[in-house]
C-alpha cells in the first residue's frame, strides 16, 4: 500500500539552467553536481591578463599540452560538489576518529612489537611531507587548470592531502612523540633513503602544465605509493607481524585511495581517449614519471621490506601498468 | 606490567603547529624562486613567514565535520522550501529581481574567489597563510555552489537567470562586478589578498553579502537566507584571515606600508563602485526594505570602518581619501543607479519599475536632502509617461568609465546637477572616467586598464552579435542582436516589471496555492 500525500503542484517553466540543458541533451531535471559544476568557470571576455603570467588568460586551456574540444568531458564519477564531498569525508573522518580512539583507549600502541612500531614510524612519519607537497601541487592544478570539471576535484584532493598529512602526524604522535616528528623530518631532509623521493616531490613543484602535474602527483606517485605503503606494507606486512593497529590508523588512506583512483582513472581515460596526440603525451608522462617514482620509492620500500623490496616493487609497477592499460594508456 | 609513561600532551597551539607548519621544509633540489615565482615582483618584503599568527586553528578532520553538518542542514531546508513552493511566499514578485542580480552578478565572483585563493595559497611560501588560503578556496566553491543550488528552484519558475554564466561574461552591467574580480585575480598574490581578503571580505562584506542575506530574510526568501546564514561562520573566518593578512604584511617591513595603503585606497574605491548595484537593490528592489543604502554606509563603513582604520593607524595606515567623496555621494548613488537601470530595462536580465507612492515617501524620509529635490520629479514624469503608454526605454548606448565600467552617470561631488567627466590621454587614445579616483587608478597602471573589455565599445565594434550577423542589412536592429548574443529573450527576461511574465505567473500561482479555484 502506498499513501498519497498531496501537495500543490505548479508546473515549472523550465527544469534547469540553459548551460546545463545544452550539455545534458535538453531541458530536464539536473543533478546538484551538474548545476554546481558545469560552466562554473568563466570562459569569455576577460578584462586583463594576469600580471603574474601575461602570456595567458586568467583561465587558459593552453597552459596544458593536452588539448580538449570540451574540458567538461572531464566528469567526476563520484559526482562530488562541495556538499557531497564534505559529507563523504565527514563520514570517513568518523571512522578514522573511532579507530584512533580504539587504538588509544586500549593502549594498543604500547602492545605493538618494537620492530613494527619502529618501522611504522620510520616509514610513515616522513610521508607527512609528501602529503604536504601534494597539497601544494593539487592547489596548483586547481588554480591553473581549465574548466571546473577538471579543476574542482583538485581542491578536494588538495585538502584531502592536508588531512592525510595531519593523520600521519597523529600516527607519529600516537606511536611516538614530537621527537618522532622531528626525526622523520630529519630523515626526509638528510637520509639517503628519502632523497630520491624528496627530489621527485621538489621537481614536481616546478611542473607548470596542470595536466602533467595531475599525472605526476595523483596518477603516478600516489598510484605507486599508496598500493606500496598502505595496501602492501601496512595492511599485509606489518599486520602479519602483529601491527594490525597501524592498519587501523591508516584506514582513511586506504579507503581514500580506493575512492580517488576511480576519479584519477576516469580522468586519464577521458584525456587519452580524446585524440592520439593526447594519448601519446599521456603515455610519455606516465612512463617517464613512473620510472622516476619507482626508483625513488625503492629505498623507501626497503625500510619495511628488506630482501623482498625488488619483488614487491615489481608487482606494484605491474599493477600500475595494468591499471593504466585499463584506462586506455598502454605503458 | 609495564609502567606507561604519560606522554607530554601538546597544547592547542603546539598541536596545530605540528599539524601545519611542521609539514613544511626548505627545498634544496629546486630553487625557492623557481618554486614560488610570483612572490617578489610586487615589492612586498616578507622576512619571516613564521611570524604569521594563525587566525583560526582548524584541522581538516574538524573542518569536514563542521562543514558537513552545515551542509546537511542547508540542503534539508532547501529541499523543504522547494517542496513547499516556498517561492510563492516572497513578499512580491519584484523581489525575484534581487535574486537575478545576485546570481548573475555575485555568485560567479565566489567562484573566482575560489580559484584566486587556490592561486594565492599555492604561491605563498609560508605554510600558515597557505593553509588559510586553501581553506578559504574550498569555502568559496561552497558559496558559489550553494548559491546556485539555492536559486536553482527560482530559475524553474522565473525568467532572467536561465543562462546566468553566459550572461556574466557578456551583459553590459555585469562587466562591473566581473572586471572587479578580474582585476583582483590578475594582480599579484599580495594585492589579491589585500583586495579580496581585506578590502572585500573584511571592510565591505557587511555592505555586500549582508544586505542580500538580510534582504532575503525580510522578503520571505528562505533559500537565500539559509545559505547566507550557513555561510556566516565561513565569512567570519574569512574576515579574520583578511585582517591577519594586513597586519602580517604591515609588520614585516615599513616599506610595505605605502604599497598596502595604495592598495587599500584603490580597492575601497573599486569595491564601493561595485556596491552601486547593492545600493539600488537596497533602496529600490527589495519590496520590504531592511535599511537604506545611506544608513548602511554610515553604520558599516563610517562607524565600523572608522574604528578599524583607527586601529590600523599604529601601522601608519590611514582612512582612504575616497571616503570623503563617498560620503558626498551617499544621498545620490542609489537613485542615479536606479534611474539608469530604469532607462536600460530593455537590455538587462531583470525588470525595473517606478516606486509606488508609499515607496516614494520612504525614499523622501530616508533621503531628505536629495530625493524630493532631484529624483522624485524625474520619477513622477516617467510614471506619467508610462501611464500614457510611453514607458521610456533608452536604446542608445552610454559612455562607460574605463576603470569601474559603470556608465558615466554620476554627478560632480557636491553638485547633483552636473555630470562628472574625467579624461586621460594615453598613447594617442582618449580614456574616460566617472571620477577622480577611477582616473587615478588608471593612471597608476594604464597598461592594465587599457585592456578592459568595455561592453559598449565592444558592441560598437560589432563583437557582441551572434556569429554571422550582418549589421549592414536594411532595418538591422542592434539591440535585438545584442540580446541574442546575451541569450536574453526579449519580452520575457527584460522590460518593465508591470508587463512581465514573472508578475503574471506569480499572481496566478499564488492564487492557485491559496484559493480554491
Amino acid at each position: 500500500m502506498q499513501i498519497d500525500l498531496r501537495t500543490v503542484s505548479i508546473k515549472p517553466i523550465r527544469h534547469t539552467f540553459d548551460n546545463v540543458a545544452r550539455r545534458i541533451g535538453g531541458d530536464k531535471p539536473a543533478s546538484r553536481y551538474q548545476e554546481g559544476t558545469l560552466d562554473m568557470q568563466q570562459t569569455a571576455n576577460f578584462h586583463y591578463r594576469p600580471t603574474w603570467d601575461p602570456e595567458h588568460d586568467i583561465y587558459d586551456a593552453s597552459r596544458s599540452a593536452i588539448k580538449m574540444a570540451d574540458w567538461y568531458a572531464f566528469k567526476d564519477p563520484r559526482q562530488f560538489y562541495y556538499g557531497a564531498y564534505t559529507m563523504a569525508r565527514a563520514k570517513q573522518q568518523d571512522t578514522a576518529e573511532a579507530n584512533f580512539d580504539f587504538v588509544e583507549n586500549r593502549g594498543l600502541a604500547a602492545t605493538l612489537p618494537d620492530s613494527v612500531r619502529e618501522t611504522a614510524l620510520k616509514l610513515l612519519v616522513p610521508l607527512r611531507h609528501v602529503a604536504w607537497g601534494s597539497n601544494m601541487n593539487n592547489a596548483s592544478v586547481c588554480a591553473y587548470s581549465y574548466g571546473t570539471g577538471f579543476s574542482q576535484p583538485h581542491i578536494f584532493h588538495s585538502m584531502d592531502q592536508l588531512g592525510i598529512a595531519q593523520y600521519l602526524t597523529r600516527v607519529g604522535l600516537l606511536l611516538g612523540d614530537v621527537a618522532s616528528l622531528d626525526e622523520g623530518k630529519r630523515a626526509w631532509m638528510d637520509d639517503d633513503a628519502w632523497q630520491g623521493l624528496r627530489r621527485y616531490v621538489e621537481d614536481s613543484f616546478v611542473v607548470k602544465d596542470p595536466v602533467e602535474l595531475f599525472v605526476v602527483q595523483n596518477v603516478v606517485l600516489d598510484g605507486l605509493m599508496y598500493p606500496l605503503v598502505y595496501e602492501t606494507i601496512v595492511d599485509d606486512v606489518l599486520a602479519s607481524q602483529g601491527g594490525t593497529a597501524v592498519a587501523m590508523l591508516t584506514q582513511f588512506m586506504t579507503d581514500w585511495f580506493a575512492e580517488t583512483k576511480k576519479w584519477a582513472d576516469a580522468t586519464v581515460k577521458t584525456a587519452a581517449a580524446e585524440s592520439p596526440d593526447n594519448k601519446a603525451i599521456m603515455a610519455k608522462w606516465l612512463t617517464e614519471w613512473r620510472d622516476r617514482a619507482a626508483a625513488a620509492l625503492l629505498p623507501v620500500a626497503r625500510i619495511a621490506l628488506g630482501d623482498r623490496t625488488d619483488e614487491v616493487m615489481g608487482e606494484v609497477v605491474q599493477q600500475f601498468n595494468a591499471r593504466m592499460a585499463k584506462a586506455g594508456v598502454a605503458i | 606490567m609495564d609502567m606507561t609513561v604519560a606522554k607530554k600532551k601538546l597544547g592547542l597551539k603546539e598541536r596545530y603547529a605540528v599539524m601545519t607548519r611542521g609539514l613544511d621544509w626548505t627545498p634544496s633540489y629546486q630553487k625557492m624562486e623557481d618554486i614560488y615565482p610570483y612572490i617578489a615582483y610586487e615589492g612586498i618584503k616578507i622576512h619571516d613567514w613564521d611570524k604569521w599568527e594563525d587566525p583560526f586553528r582548524l584541522t581538516m578532520d574538524a573542518y569536514w565535520k563542521y562543514q558537513a553538518e552545515k551542509e546537511r542542514k542547508l540542503y534539508s531546508v532547501l529541499d523543504a522550501y522547494t517542496q513547499n513552493n516556498g517561492h510563492l511566499n516572497v513578499t512580491d514578485a519584484r523581489y525575484l529581481n534581487t535574486v537575478k542580480l545576485f546570481l548573475s552578478g555575485i555568485s560567479p565572483l565566489e567562484y573566482v574567489a575560489h580559484r584566486g585563493f587556490a592561486h594565492a595559497g599555492r604561491q605563498f611560501p609560508g605554510p600558515g597563510p597557505r593553509v588559510a588560503c586553501l581553506m578559504q578556496s574550498l569555502d568559496e566553491i561552497r558559496h558559489a555552489q550553494t548559491q546556485v543550488h539555492a536559486v536553482s528552484n527560482y530559475n524553474k519558475y522565473y525568467n532572467g537567470m536561465h543562462d546566468f554564466h553566459h550572461a556574466h561574461d557578456r551583459v553590459w552591467f555585469l562587466s562591473v562586478p566581473k572586471s572587479f574580480f578580474d582585476d583582483a585575480i590578475t594582480a599579484g598574490p599580495f594585492e589579491f589578498m589585500v583586495s579580496i581578503g581585506f578590502s572585500f571580505e573584511y571592510v565591505l562584506t557587511n555592505l555586500l553579502f549582508v544586505p542580500f542575506v538580510s534582504g532575503a530574510a525580510y522578503n520571505g526568501d528562505m533559500a537565500a537566507m539559509t545559505f547566507g546564514f550557513s555561510a556566516q561562520s565561513d565569512e567570519a573566518r574569512h574576515m579574520t584571515l583578511g585582517l591577519e593578512v594586513i597586519k602580517f604584511i604591515l609588520e614585516q617591513d615599513p616599506d610595505n606600508v605605502p604599497i598596502v595603503q595604495r592598495w587599500i585606497d584603490k580597492w575601497t574605491w573599486r569595491g564601493y563602485r561595485v556596491l552601486t548595484l547593492v545600493a539600488m537593490m537596497m533602496d529600490y528592489m527589495l519590496p520590504k526594505r531592511t535599511m537604506s543604502w545611506k544608513e548602511s554606509w554610515e553604520i558599516y563603513f563610517e562607524e565600523n570602518g572608522g574604528a578599524l582604520f583607527k586601529d590600523l593607524a599604529r601601522y601608519g595606515i590611514k582612512m582612504p581619501k575616497c571616503a570623503e567623496q563617498i560620503a558626498l555621494e551617499k544621498d545620490h548613488l542609489s537613485h542615479q543607479a536606479w534611474s539608469t537601470f530604469y532607462n536600460y530595462a530593455a537590455a538587462a536580465n531583470f525588470h525595473t519599475w517606478m516606486p509606488d507612492e508609499d515607496e516614494m515617501e520612504w525614499l523622501s524620509s530616508k533621503y531628505p536632502n536629495s530625493f524630493d529635490k532631484h529624483y522624485r520629479p524625474r520619477y513622477e514624469f516617467w510614471r506619467e509617461q508610462a501611464a500614457k503608454g510611453n514607458r521610456f526605454y533608452n536604446k542608445t548606448l552610454p559612455m562607460l568609465c574605463q576603470t569601474c565600467q559603470i556608465p558615466m552617470i554620476f554627478t560632480e561631488p557636491g553638485d547633483a546637477t552636473k555630470t562628472c567627466y574625467r579624461e586621460v590621454d594615453y598613447k594617442n587614445e582618449k580614456y574616460h572616467f566617472c571620477s577622480d579616483y577611477c582616473k587615478e587608478i588608471f593612471e597608476h597602471e594604464p597598461e592594465k586598464y587599457v585592456q578592459a573589455w568595455l561592453p559598449v565599445h565592444q558592441i560598437y565594434q560589432g563583437n557582441c552579435f551572434p556569429e554571422g550577423t550582418d549589421p549592414t542589412v536594411e532595418g538591422f536592429d542592434p539591440l535585438a542582436k545584442v540580446l541574442e548574443y546575451y541569450h536574453l529573450e526579449h519580452g520575457r527576461d527584460n522590460l518593465d516589471f508591470d508587463i512581465s511574465e514573472d508578475k503574471k505567473n506569480f499572481a496566478e500561482w499564488r492564487g492557485q496555492a491559496t484559493k480554491n479555484v
